[in-house]
């Protein structure tokens, strides 16, 4: 059988002023229908990995990979218009923050409309009791009321929810969620991730959670891949987080404060230069 | 009791009639570190902007060092003894002067005329090496900006530092740097902190005692034994110490 995604040595560069800048330096993994977490610091190529499986690198990177597909379709060679009719609908993009990624001078329910519409013939009548079922479905209690809202008007949990209707609704084998609840209230965030989770496992798809909290990602993955200055410096299982090889996830699990211990001076990352090699 | 440092009575602050600050009261003692937790809109930033007089407060009294203040207006003695640290390194910088020109400002403020040794004191002490001196914030990372926000804060040698959220906007290993230097500054200085995050664990670390505050108003004031030993009184303080130990699968 053929894994939903294959990606073999990936590779993402920015052409700057000030040479080649290699945001990605040959990733590989493959992804079943599982819940596979990408944990990693700022620009350690965490959400450009995402980028490139969605197709959303801006034009002058340059991209390669041995092999980028998803299930038999060829990622780099397929062109724009096929692109297009995959995104959303099979392969779909949770982003960070509710407020930048939703449409500001659209209601809500049209928004969610527009991607079904973009990819299904439905009626106008269909369309609404699909969306309105979908906002249901992320549990949101008046979706009526909802629908008929602008992103401004609903708070940050809700706004990241409405997201997740927007992208669940037609039905997506592949879920990529760039930082889902960092813009979140700790709070709101177990309640996003506990409805993301059923969804997920519901309609078995396969979840690419990019995340920079380590302890977070490894309570909601099967999987994990830790990534240092572009590469997959480790891969484990999630439940298996404590006993991890790699200096550079130990470093960054010790470093964090916690609430039962009190380590003064906190440990701090030593960062090796081979880390990056 | 000696007298506290800080001492907030009722302190009222409304933006058009919403109650962002409900009558909160705090008394923080010389040498503590207070922090203060909540999620958005509970008032935590709130608090500290009307302490440091960037927001003014409706009613209640503010007595710092045994001086007492109302509304916005903070006079120049104020703010040698209280600075504040924000949480975004991005935005409190102004990105059109290098770090010479941001570090000499508070000392020109304060009539202070050795500035040539302290702005090289104050880069050393946050371990920025005199050659960040004469860079713009646009060359400098997150960590290394909020190095230089607390340089700033530090340089006139207040007696208590408010901090907003520092270490927010910083990756894990990052925030563990600058948790340490904000700890060694306050030894070395005998400052008061007040911090607010929004960071149970982070709170926990860096202070005695934390107030639980929630729509204005503190529900739940507690020291941090009590809070390890899980000894607190209401469901919001709970909620939040479950919401930091991460995702758990319901079976």
């Amino acid at each position: 059988m053929t894994p939903l995604l294959t990606v073999q040595n990936l590779k993402v560069s920015f052409p700057t002023r000030t040479g080649l800048i290699e945001a990605v330096r040959g990733v590989n993994f493959t992804l079943g229908k599982e819940r596979l977490g990408i944990v990693g610091e700022s620009g350690s190529g965490k959400s450009q990995t995402g980028r490139a499986i969605m197709g959303l690198t801006p034009g002058h990177a340059k991209i390669t990979a041995d092999t980028l597909s998803f299930g038999d379709t060829d990622l780099l060679t397929i062109s724009k218009r096929e692109r297009r009719s995959l995104r959303g609908k099979k392969i779909a993009m949770i982003l960070q923050d509710p407020k930048y990624s939703l449409n500001p001078v659209m209601p809500i329910g049209r928004q969610i409309m527009e991607t079904l519409q973009t990819h299904e013939r439905l009626s106008n009548a269909e369309t609404r009791a699909r969306a309105l079922a979908m906002l249901e479905a992320v549990q949101i209690s008046d979706p009526e009321r909802v629908f008929d809202l602008y992103p401004h008007e609903v708070s940050g949990g809700m706004g990241q929810r409405v997201m997740i209707a927007m992208m669940l609704v037609c039905g997506p084998e592949l879920l990529i969620a760039d930082e889902p609840t960092s813009a979140l209230d700790v709070t709101v965030q177990l309640e996003v991730l506990g409805i993301l989770d059923k969804l997920v496992s519901e309609r078995g798809m396969g979840l690419i959670f990019i995340s920079h909290d380590l302890r977070l990602v490894s309570s909601f993955c099967d999987r994990v891949l830790v990534m240092y200055a572009g590469r997959v410096v480790e891969e484990l299982p999630a439940s298996r987080l404590s006993e991890a090889q790699h200096p550079y996830t130990r470093g960054l699990l010790n470093c964090l404060p916690q609430i039962n211990s009190d380590r003064h001076p906190l440990p701090v990352l030593e960062r090796q230069a081979e880390w990056a090699l | 009791m000696t007298v506290p440092a800080l001492s907030i009575r009722d302190m009222l602050v409304s933006f058009n009639g919403f109650r962002a600050l409900d009558e909160v009261s705090l008394d923080i003692a010389e040498g503590e570190s207070f922090g203060i937790v909540g999620e958005s809109g509970s008032g935590k930033s709130t608090l500290l902007r009307a302490v440091a007089g960037l927001n003014r407060f409706d009613s209640g009294t503010l007595t710092v060092n045994g001086r007492s203040f109302t509304g916005h207006k903070r006079d120049h003695e104020f703010y040698r003894t209280v600075q504040m640290v924000f949480q975004d390194p991005y935005g409190s910088l102004h990105p059109r002067q290098t770090v010479d020109k941001l570090l000499l400002e508070p000392l020109a403020i304060h009539g202070f005329t050795d500035t040539e040794t302290r702005i090289a004191r104050a880069l050393d002490e946050v371990g920025l090496g005199t050659g960040f001196r004469f860079r713009f914030s646009h060359q400098l990372s997150g960590g290394q900006r909020q190095r230089i926000a607390i340089a700033r804060a530090l340089i006139v040698e207040p007696k208590i530092l408010l901090l907003d959220e520092p270490t927010s906007a910083l990756d894990a290993s990052i925030q563990a740097e600058i948790l340490n230097l904000l700890e060694q500054a306050r030894r070395d200085r005998g400052l008061t902190f007040v911090m607010v995050s929004h960071d149970l664990a982070v709170i926990s670390h860096m202070c005695e005692r934390l107030a639980v505050m929630k729509t204005g108003k503190v529900v739940e004031a507690l020291d941090v034994a009590q809070l390890r030993s899980r000894e607190f009184s209401t469901d919001y303080t709970r909620q939040l110490m479950v919401a930091s130990e991460g995702f758990v699968r319901e079976a």
